[in-house]
């Protein structure tokens, strides 16, 4: 008994070792090229996490995270644009000049400071995500209905963005690639470089952070209301409360992971509100594994590195074998591959094409699957 | 006369025209047990989701400890202490026994608290009394999914003890339960009552003679009599609701 457990920390201890050792050599391993696809699609494993913590752990499906993540993106964005236009006329971001604009419109004034930014970033789409979430779940609006109302708001955001020129240069979004930070240019391979360890730094974090969220009985709550929750009520719990909450959360990753993704792409632009990347979002998860925390940062970074590596091979064919993906986990793995393989899938497809396993209890309770059997 | 519990006054419910409860009146004693039975579509249900605010009435009232209770929402209802058995067993399934447990007896039920918060040992000592009483100890660890029903029916019973409640609400206890088991149950329920007041709806004459409290008979939406499980069984309008009407001239 203790043998095993000093053996699993130290297999724990040599998974950390092996993460973190691959963080510090990625940038020398990596061309800059592939360095960055990678540090954005680890940003993406932020808003995943979100994904993973509303739908997977609460039953709330949204399709509405590209709001969150383009909030966030475009506070990080607003700040750099400030910080390097001391030199354009009038000191005000460049594109302004473009459609006769004098003076900076008032919301972007907070985004001088860097502090204020560095909050905002997670605060505002939290704001947000809180007071769309609150309206919504206090009149007990749920499933499909839910779904649709935050594809709705998604639509909401992205034209009144997208046509909002003189205040966020609408459709054309703001660049970052150009701007400054500390006196360097964000696009330039050093700045890049930072980017990296900083969102891999921030991945793990927020990892720990959703662990902390689902661990306990606030985890368990959440569950309880994605299985039943007239339940909960009668419980003495509110569920209105705990589902804002966690979408509050969930937004607030969504706004660092939008951030942190802006600055490693270049730019930030209504596009990151567009119905298909939401829904690709609820893809990663699906097939990483609901309710596995792990399953949605791998899912949303391979499945992304994947999508780079095909469409380079055979441009145009990446929505074909999304999709495919996509149906292949809903009807043969619907736990997502993380979660097949927790619940014991690998050995029951082995056993199911001939190969036995060595038995301690009942064929019947190991074979069939214990969710089959009655104790 | 000792203060009553709870009072319901001339409770009407009426689904689209449907009338499912019609001018009801019942009044609970503190640390009474009380059986609640009648034919199927008499209203037992729907007379709990109203007592627990899951259906506003249209008209009466619902008093509970002296206040009326109407329009307030389920989860305040649930903590002002009126606790509710389902009739099929609505256990948290992908939750342990334990886990399960945890979030009847927490106190308070706000987020913060079950976020930031630890259970204390004397919540802690208090699940484990509750799997002693409904025999799961050895089944602390295991999702509640993958219970028997008969053990998911008792799982429930103890996460409506858990939330200490002073009225228990219980719908259909033994229902799909063994007659071992609901012996067992009805025991389990008498030995509550005294310090909890509890409600027992159910079917199964033997469960209700044997919990050997006063029951109330309801058909079509109000009481039609009350009295002692002996009193009623000879009651010629209970025969009439539950076997039908004697045909004339068959003797």
């Amino acid at each position: 008994m203790k043998n095993s457990f000093t053996n699993k920390r130290l297999f724990s201890f040599l998974v950390w070792a092996a993460i973190i050792a691959a963080i510090i050599a990625a940038p020398s391993i990596l061309p800059v090229f592939r360095l960055n696809l990678l540090g954005r699609y680890l940003s993406l494993a932020i808003v995943a996490l979100g994904v993973d913590l509303i739908w997977g752990y609460t039953g709330l499906l949204s399709l509405g995270q590209g709001i969150f993540f383009a909030l966030g993106g475009y506070c990080a964005a607003m700040f750099l644009q400030l910080n390097s236009a001391t030199n354009f006329p009038n000191q005000i971001p460049e594109f302004f000049g473009l459609y006769g604009v004098q003076q900076l419109p008032f919301f972007w004034e907070p985004f001088r400071s860097s502090l204020f930014t560095l909050l905002a970033i997670w605060i505002v789409p939290a704001s947000v995500a809180a007071i769309l979430g609150f309206l919504v779940f206090r009149n007990r609006i749920k499933g499909v209905y839910f779904s649709i109302l935050t594809q709705a708001a998604l639509l909401v955001f992205f034209n009144f963005f997208n046509g909002q020129q003189k205040l966020i240069n609408g459709t054309n979004g703001l660049k970052t690639d150009v701007t400054l930070l500390f006196g360097q240019m964000v696009g330039s391979d050093s700045m890049q470089r930072y980017f990296f360890w900083i969102t891999a730094v921030l991945v793990i974090l927020a990892w720990f952070f959703a662990r902390w969220i689902v661990r306990d009985r606030f985890g368990n709550i959440l569950i309880a209301i994605r299985d039943d929750e007239a339940r909960v009520r009668f419980t003495g719990y509110n569920p209105t409360l705990f589902k804002t909450i966690v979408f509050a959360i969930a937004g607030g990753l969504a706004g660092i992971s939008g951030a942190l993704y802006t600055i490693q792409s270049g730019i930030v632009s209504p596009q990151f509100m567009t119905v298909p990347f939401s829904i690709e979002m609820v893809i990663w998860v699906a097939v990483g594994g609901r309710g596995t925390l792990l399953g949605a940062i791998l899912g949303a970074v391979i499945i992304n590195y994947a999508k780079s590596l095909v469409s380079e091979a055979l441009p145009a064919s990446w929505m074909f074998i999304q999709g495919g993906l996509f149906i292949l986990v809903v009807t043969a793995l619907p736990e997502g591959v993380l979660g097949w393989m927790q619940s014991d899938g690998p050995r029951n497809l082995l056993s199911r094409l001939g190969v036995r396993r060595p038995l301690s209890t009942y064929p019947g309770l190991e074979e069939r699957g214990k969710d089959e059997v009655k104790l | 006369m000792s203060l009553s519990l709870l009072e319901l006054n001339n409770i009407s419910v009426s689904f689209e025209g449907f009338l499912a409860l019609n001018k009801l009146n019942l009044t609970l004693q503190q640390g009474e047990l009380r059986a609640v039975i009648g034919p199927n579509g008499a209203g037992k249900t729907t007379f709990l989701d109203v007592i627990t605010g899951k259906v506003i009435p249209n008209s009466g009232e619902v008093i509970f400890k002296g206040n009326s209770i109407l329009g307030i929402r389920e989860h305040r209802i649930a903590r002002l202490g009126i606790g509710r058995k389902f009739q099929s067993p609505r256990v948290f399934e992908k939750l342990t026994v334990y886990e399960n447990l945890a979030l009847s007896v927490s106190k308070p039920k706000r987020p913060w608290s079950t976020l930031f918060g630890k259970l204390n040992k004397i919540q802690r000592d208090q699940i484990n009394h509750l799997m002693n009483i409904v025999n799961l100890q050895s089944r602390s660890n295991i999702s509640a999914g993958l219970l028997s029903h008969g053990q998911k029916q008792w799982l429930e019973i103890a996460m409506l003890v858990g939330q200490d409640p002073d009225l228990l609400l219980v719908d259909e206890p033994v229902a799909g339960l063994t007659d071992e088991e609901s012996d067992l149950t009805a025991d389990l329920l008498k030995s509550l009552s005294g310090n909890h007041t509890i409600l027992v709806i159910d079917h199964d004459m033997e469960f209700i003679r044997r919990l050997e409290s006063p029951v109330t008979v309801l058909h079509q939406g109000h009481v039609l009599c009350e009295g002692s499980m002996s009193d009623i069984q000879i009651d010629p309008q209970v025969i009439e609701v539950y076997l039908g009407q004697q045909e004339e001239g068959s003797k």
